[in-house]
């Protein structure tokens, strides 16, 4: 129990001091635009392919389920699809797979900065290192992972509406009526809430993962695994806790 | 100058440095040697505020390090170059970005300026033609190399250098050497190197510290070092039979 406050201790600390004052602006926003880049365009091949087959699934499920109740319209489908790739399916299983590229990379590589004395001789230079290197990973997480999202919902729609197409389950028309019938702006609201969130979670957590790592090789890929495993289970904890407060 | 007094560092239960006190004069290669868990590097590290001592006070020219905020360190630390064991030069970066990150973080100097500074430094190093290479591209010798270009590209008044020749030939390592010795006297900076490299010692070590289990066992010049006849530094430096041997039978 000690050990946890330890951690959580020195976490809020690391938290505190990576958003302090920078020493030259410029050079922040110059990391912090090359980490967007990292984490955005390094990720969308993933998390293009899998939110189109997360919606293809859900389609072909769904139009399972429906075919035994004659009573349900088809179209529903493009409703059930957009709601759940919104609300749930695009900002969790994005979270998830971005934990898992993106923590355990931003792990290794602060792990094996600080073995090889990369990150002591940023400090020896007087630059602040938890702003010069965790600040600007945090930011860009924060800003990409929602446009990571946004684009996760809209491949999922489409790949939902292409599995339909295939199986013959729905029209074009009828698909998109769905996905427009009922839209509440108020679910992209808590879409973005999450993304900004699980975006934070996933680089705070495996930032003080790789920073802190002491030891050798085995112990930074004991540090990145536990990155992603332990902001998996934070991620679900706090989407668990949007879900409770916000719907 | 830099003064230490009375250092003394633990890592829980494990005293590590017992109380040391030692001057590092202006112009001059200083030495800190030792055996292998003797307490180099963590003095080393509590000299240029890497580690936190746990008493004594680290004095530069005057300042007492140890008594500052982070701000003040800054400061001192921006007057710090440091050339580490294994470089740790940035990986993702090419040998010029190295070398000009300093100048990108601290100065407001035009890219004209800094890219003339950095030509200037890897020169200075006898490492030209090399700006667009990336560390992993270099060799061991060239890599020390960029890392003292990076050290002194900020005119630094205090150089440190944690055992530089680890992984060198001999030849490379007494290159590397000379090129400190050089830069030392060019530059009149104070110069702290931590080896256990004997041939640096003789080659290039104006003073002499040695470490014995946390203490401070020894003190004096390259020259004098050669007049010990037995004890612990005595085993340090004729470690094999045969040099003791070559010693003992030697006329100094």
């Amino acid at each position: 129990m000690l050990k946890i406050f330890e951690q959580l201790g020195g976490f809020l600390t690391l938290m505190y001091s990576a958003f302090s004052k920078p020493e030259k602006a410029q050079m922040y926003w110059k990391e912090t635009f090359r980490q967007a880049k990292d984490i955005g365009v390094g990720s969308l091949p993933i998390i293009a392919i899998v939110s189109t087959f997360i919606g293809g699934v859900s389609a072909v499920q769904f139009a399972y389920q429906f075919r035994s109740i004659s009573l349900v319209p088809m179209w529903w489908i493009g409703s059930i699809v957009r709601k759940g790739m919104i609300l749930e399916l695009a900002p969790t299983v994005s979270a998830l797979l971005l934990a898992g590229k993106v923590g355990s990379n931003i792990a290794s590589e602060l792990g094996t900065m600080r073995i090889s004395e990369q990150i002591d001789a940023y400090e020896i230079m007087g630059v602040n290192t938890p702003a010069y290197l965790i600040g600007p990973k945090i930011a860009a997480s924060v800003i990409v992972v929602p446009m990571l999202v946004v684009i996760a919902v809209a491949l999922g729609i489409v790949g939902g509406w292409g599995a339909g197409l295939l199986g013959g389950f729905f029209s074009t028309t009828e698909y998109f009526r769905g996905v427009q019938d009922g839209f509440d702006g108020y679910d992209v609201f808590i879409m973005l809430v999450k993304a900004v969130l699980f975006g934070f979670t996933l680089s705070s957590i495996s930032c003080y993962k790789g920073f802190t790592v002491q030891g050798g090789a085995v112990e930074i890929g004991k540090s990145s695994t536990q990155a992603v495993v332990l902001s998996s289970i934070v991620m679900m904890i706090v989407n668990f806790f949007v879900a409770f407060l916000l719907l | 100058m830099i003064e230490i007094k009375n250092i003394k560092k633990n890592f829980g239960s494990q005293q590590v440095l017992k109380g040391i006190s030692a001057s590092f004069e202006n112009g001059k290669c200083n030495l800190i040697i030792g055996k292998s868990g003797s307490g180099k590097t963590v003095t080393l590290k509590c000299m240029v505020g890497l580690f936190e001592p746990d008493e004594g006070t680290i004095m530069y020219d005057g300042r007492n390090i140890t008594e500052m905020d982070f701000h003040a360190r800054k400061d001192i630390r921006r007057e710090i170059g440091m050339l580490f064991q294994g470089t740790a030069l940035f990986d993702s970066l090419t040998v010029e970005e190295n070398v000009q990150f300093p100048l990108d973080m601290f100065t407001n100097q035009t890219a004209a300026e800094k890219l003339e500074r950095v030509n200037f430094c890897l020169g200075r190093v006898n490492l030209p033609n090399t700006n667009k290479k990336y560390p992993g591209e270099l060799s061991g010798g060239m890599k020390k190399r960029v890392g003292i270009a990076r050290a002194i590209v900020m005119n630094p008044k205090y150089l440190f250098c944690d055992e530089p020749n680890s992984g060198l030939d001999p030849k490379t390592a007494i290159v590397i050497d000379h090129l400190i010795k050089e830069i030392t006297l060019e530059y009149n900076m104070t110069t702290v190197i931590n080896t256990h490299d004997m041939n640096s010692v003789m080659g290039i070590g104006d003073k002499v510290v040695f470490l014995h289990e946390g203490l401070k066992y020894w003190e004096g010049t390259n020259k004098q070092i050669m007049e010990i006849t037995d004890g612990e530094l005595f085993d340090f430096i004729f470690a094999s039979d045969f040099l003791k041997d070559l010693r003992r039978n030697a006329k100094y």
